[in-house]
């Protein structure tokens, strides 16, 4: 349900600050937020001065040189730090991106780094991705055919039903965009979220899957679906550039197509 | 109806303690993209409308009831008041219209990319704030 206010154990609290190494000229604040499991404190926003002369571009670069020159304890998922694996999405100054991806000179001022919005706090800047994993289960990310593969090798599809998956196979999952919506934020308990909508889309629009009427079927719910209200902030916030709420439109039109 | 992510707000800490998640800070820290504005501002003018349209049956019923009943009518809607509530009500009106229109459109399958539903939000918004200065001005003129 809509509840615009943060519980009140979630309210974020003032943290300490870390002063740059004394010399340094081209200093950024970075204001992070921080939770741990194990102090029995509410959430606070520690604050790390940076010096961007002697760090990499990125907020990735600056996360990690924090964590290894300033404090250890600072918590983040990180990986390939190319755009690829999705695991350093987080919110960074207002808006859900790849800290990997973006760079600290397009941040004005200081950069606020926050988990991903509306989600349960597992450490610092790591959400619990149990709940998006789950709704992704159900869609059945994976193709579905009762006519068995030609004998002489793979399911063959045409340069143009291949081109329809383009914009969806892409999508690696940071669940950026399921957790820039505001109805993903009321409802997430039971709307699928532009993620795992547009994973749902990326099967249906696949030419080899005959699971297709299935599928709508299973979507074609109140509260799984049409809780989408084209607010646009999926495809506002999408690091790789995708359009999950153009997916879930087609949806629609899918399921109102075969009504009639 | 129970939250079923109400179970993924308590967890373990390093000692085995039963702990309280926090939740993560959302509308607080998101920064707005136009869309954003533009779709609470359209649930708004909706329910703005309903209750603007109560105003307007009232105004009708009194025209129909007597000569002393139309003049208070008329003497509320003239009032600084009256006017205030109407100029809401025609801004909302023609908010809740364009921006119901963007929504046909989306709703046909068109207007998904970017920056295109950057560009008809923007229309939207000085589609109203056109349409609702042109009404006021003839409107007033007349009047």
């Amino acid at each position: 349900m809509v509840a615009f206010n943060l519980p009140t154990n979630s309210r974020v609290t003032q943290g300490r600050t870390f002063k740059a190494p004394a010399g340094a000229k081209r200093i950024r604040e970075f204001k992070i937020y921080r939770w741990s499991p194990d102090d029995g404190k509410p959430p606070r926003t520690d604050t790390y001065e940076v010096d961007l002369d002697a760090c990499g571009p990125m907020v990735l670069d600056a996360l990690i040189k924090i964590k290894n020159e300033v404090d250890p304890t600072l918590t983040f998922r990180r990986s390939c730090r190319e755009g690829i694996c999705g695991s350093c999405a987080m919110n960074i100054d207002g808006g859900n991106t790849l800290a990997c991806l973006k760079p600290i000179e397009e941040v004005k001022g200081a950069v606020k780094i926050n988990p991903l919005p509306h989600m349960p706090v597992v450490k610092d800047l790591v959400p619990d991705l149990s709940q998006v994993y789950a709704q992704y289960r159900s869609i059945k990310p994976w193709m579905q055919a009762d006519t068995p593969a030609p004998p002489d090798g793979e399911r063959r599809q045409s340069k143009e039903e291949r081109a329809r998956l383009d914009g969806m196979w892409e999508c690696i999952l940071c669940f950026c965009c399921s957790t820039a919506c505001p109805s993903y934020w009321w409802n997430g308990d039971r709307y699928l979220g532009p993620a795992v909508l547009l994973a749902a889309y990326r099967w249906i629009a696949d030419s080899r899957d005959e699971a297709t009427g299935q599928r709508l079927d299973e979507l074609e719910d109140p509260f799984k679906l049409y809780r989408c209200h084209t607010i646009m902030n999926c495809t506002d916030t999408c690091p790789k550039g995708l359009n999950p709420a153009k997916a879930i439109g087609a949806i629609k039109q899918m399921i109102i197509d075969r009504q009639v | 109806m129970k939250d079923v992510r109400e179970a993924l707000m308590v967890a373990r800490n390093t000692d085995g303690k039963l702990v309280r998640r926090p939740l993560s800070p959302h509308v607080q820290i998101y920064r707005w993209p136009i869309s954003m504005a533009l779709s609470i501002l359209h649930r708004v003018t909706g329910v703005a409308l309903g209750v603007g349209t109560l105003l307007l049956t009232w105004w009708l019923v009194a025209a129909a009831t007597s000569d002393a009943a139309f003049a208070t009518a008329q003497w509320f809607i003239g009032s600084a008041l009256g006017l205030l509530l109407l100029f809401g009500w025609s801004f909302a009106l023609f908010f809740h219209l364009y921006s119901g229109v963007r929504h046909l459109i989306w709703d046909a399958g068109v207007g998904f990319d970017s920056p295109t539903y950057n560009v008809t939000g923007w229309a939207v918004v000085i589609a109203t704030g056109v349409s609702t200065v042109l009404v006021w001005v003839i409107g007033l003129a007349v009047w």
